[in-house]
């Protein structure tokens, strides 16, 4: 085996800080972030007319603020899930191929560097673009709760929503490597965007109505389960264990875990579970992080993987087209 | 001469069952501008990315300065300035910031950044634009941006693609200049290209490529002995009755055309001028012009392919 000389990681920052910069300033982000800003202000006017109410009671008033909807429009966790996958395939899906459309990778793979490092600095790049974008956006909603609430958020409530930001970045990290591994496979532009967000499409809106259905396929429910009108255990894991292979049920889950301290389990709960159980009482944010740590890890692996996968498909790729 | 710079050995490379390049043995001498020439998908490109470790060999060796740029890719494209045929930049970054991009990828230490930028922008004649983002260049104006960063990376060795192609002649001709300039700098200096002329002009030596192998290698001469064998034209324009007659007599000559009113062309085995002159001139014609037609590289490369054309005709049937 051919053993390479030389650090893989050399030019990396080059690449990394050059990325960044046209990310943050181009037109095409200053598009997403107004559409996320502006969406997340529509969403949060209607809460705060209802929340204001109950400020002085409530203490996680400032997760509230994300997760309580007002019709119309959905709450702001949620539209935060439907948005950052879409920043997220903005930022990625030329990355590989418009270094090609331009015709600058020969000469940019042509200085002393590995491919390594054009790959990670871009991965790395878009992430830091979004946890900037994550973090301004958060720090938005905390400046607009205390002018319009008029209460500090409290020590607990920002650890939650950091941990749910970091999860959130992870579920970015999802679709910008999905993102970019479509940019490495397709030559074109467009081809690359179009696969990126008909695959977000169809796990985020069609997956989960699939899910039920195929469980049913897999595991049908037993005759006494039926003639009871209860769903069968077993199916009803498998429905959930397939759901689960979707990115945005699992950040759905840690999303409502993290922002709502009242869950206590994300499957199915049993009387037994029940005992002894103070209903609607606020779990320590421990406890819901060990809720939620096979939803992180599942979509920290996620990303490891996708990265793996469009790595290994670069480093084999012709320079010439 | 000096000593090897680039050493290429029996390569091959292979797309699947297609044979891109095959046995391409070559050797490129410090100081020299060598050509790779031949039309398109003959395998120029392909032999210039195995040598910059671009693109894997499927077998054969490359020694660039003395390094395998297989095993040892960085140090190898640390000395070797490439511009890829029709290069690119980002065209939403000014000249100054697509090179300062490279130069900090090169690693070029930032103290000597920006001079080492002004200075190659100047050389190629960039220098006033530098400011201007790349997006406004005509193709010609890259060709130069993308002349000016193998400059800035002071490279042993220059690999140009394809550097005039598409240019029109004034810009080739400035091109050429420029090539010409590297060269004094004592850079060594590789390009490839389907532009005869140009190469003919600029290339101490060449290597002829049809459907990836080298076909033909040597300077412009030895090639045009290898392909036109010894014969010589000669264009004279001369007026003589019979003249046409009087050529044909002359001992070496074995073809002469009526090229126009006055005019003949002649192939002869050896120099015949001397002869066709006193000729014409004892016969008491008036011999109004004589030229030894050197053969171009056009006449070899033409040559060349009419009977690698007819040898495979010959094979077919």
């Amino acid at each position: 085996m051919r053993q390479r000389k030389d650090s893989p990681w050399h030019g990396l920052w080059t690449v990394t800080a050059k990325e960044l910069a046209d990310h943050l300033g181009s037109a095409r982000m200053r598009v997403l972030e107004w559409l996320v800003i502006l969406t997340a202000a529509a969403s949060l006017y209607a809460v705060f007319q209802t929340i204001r109410e109950t400020t002085a009671s409530d203490p996680y008033v400032y997760l509230k603020l994300l997760t309580q909807a007002q019709s119309p429009m959905p709450s702001f966790a949620a539209l935060l899930g439907f948005l950052v996958p879409l920043m997220a395939i903005g930022l990625g899906f030329d990355a590989i191929n418009g270094e090609y459309n331009r015709r600058t990778m020969s000469r940019l793979l042509s200085q002393p560097i590995y491919r390594d490092a054009v790959l990670m600095g871009k991965f790395l790049a878009g992430m830091a673009t979004l946890a900037i974008s994550l973090a301004a956006l958060w720090l938005l909603v905390v400046g607009a709760g205390l002018l319009m609430l008029g209460v500090p958020p409290r020590g607990e409530e920002i650890a939650r929503v950091l941990v749910f930001l970091l999860l959130a970045l992870a579920y970015a990290g999802i679709w910008l490597t999905l993102a970019m591994l479509c940019s490495v496979c397709f030559r074109s532009a467009a081809t690359s965007a179009l696969v990126g967000l008909g695959l977000w499409l169809f796990l985020t809106l069609l997956w989960p109505m699939l899910a039920p259905a195929l469980a049913q396929v897999i595991s049908p429910p037993d005759t006494l389960a039926l003639l009871l009108g209860r769903p069968d255990p077993h199916t009803l894991q498998w429905q959930q264990a397939l759901a689960r292979l979707s990115p945005s049920s699992l950040f759905g889950e840690s999303m409502l875990a993290l922002l709502n301290p009242a869950t206590r389990a994300l499957g199915p709960v049993y009387l037994s579970q029940l005992q002894g159980a103070l209903a609607g009482a606020p779990l320590p944010l421990g406890q819901s992080l060990a809720i939620i740590w096979p939803q992180a890890v599942g979509l920290v692996a996620g990303v490891i993987v996708l990265l793996t996968i469009s790595y290994t498909v670069f480093q084999r790729q012709e320079v010439r087209a | 001469m000096n000593a090897a710079v680039i050493q290429a050995a029996s390569l091959c490379k292979r797309y699947g069952d297609r044979a891109a390049v095959t046995d391409a043995t070559f050797e490129i001498r410090g100081g020299e501008v060598f050509g790779l020439l031949g039309p398109n998908g003959a395998g120029k490109t392909t032999t210039i990315l195995m040598l910059l470790g671009l693109t894997e060999v499927s077998s054969g060796t490359i020694r660039v300065l003395d390094r395998d740029p297989q095993r040892a890719p960085l140090q190898v494209k640390r000395e070797v300035g490439y511009m890829p045929d029709a290069v690119g930049f980002y065209d939403a970054l000014t000249a100054r910031e697509n090179l300062a991009f490279s130069a900090k990828l090169m690693g070029i230490p930032r103290s000597g950044r920006a001079g080492r930028i002004e200075a190659a922008l100047e050389r190629v004649g960039l220098a006033g634009v530098g400011g201007n983002k790349v997006a406004t260049f005509s193709r010609g104006m890259r060709q130069r941006l993308g002349l000016a960063e193998v400059i800035m990376k002071q490279a042993r060795v220059a690999v140009l693609d394809e550097p005039t192609s598409g240019l029109d002649p004034q810009a080739a001709e400035d091109f050429l200049t420029l090539i010409n300039d590297l060269r004094h700098d004592g850079v060594t200096v590789l390009l490839s290209s389907h532009m005869l002329e140009h190469m003919q002009r600029i290339c101490d030596r060449v290597a002829l490529f049809h459907a990836g192998r080298i076909a033909l290698l040597g300077s412009v001469d030895e090639l045009a002995r290898q392909v036109l064998g010894g014969h010589r034209y000669v264009n004279i324009e001369a007026r003589a009755g019979q003249a046409l007659q009087l050529l044909r007599g002359i001992e070496g000559v074995r073809q002469v055309e009526q090229a126009g009113e006055h005019r003949y062309r002649l192939l002869a085995d050896r120099d015949v001028r001397s002869q066709a002159a006193h000729a014409i001139v004892s016969a008491g014609g008036e011999l109004l012009r004589m030229d030894d037609d050197t053969p171009g590289l056009d006449v070899i490369y033409n040559r060349y392919f009419e009977s690698a054309h007819t040898e495979e005709e010959h094979a077919t049937t």
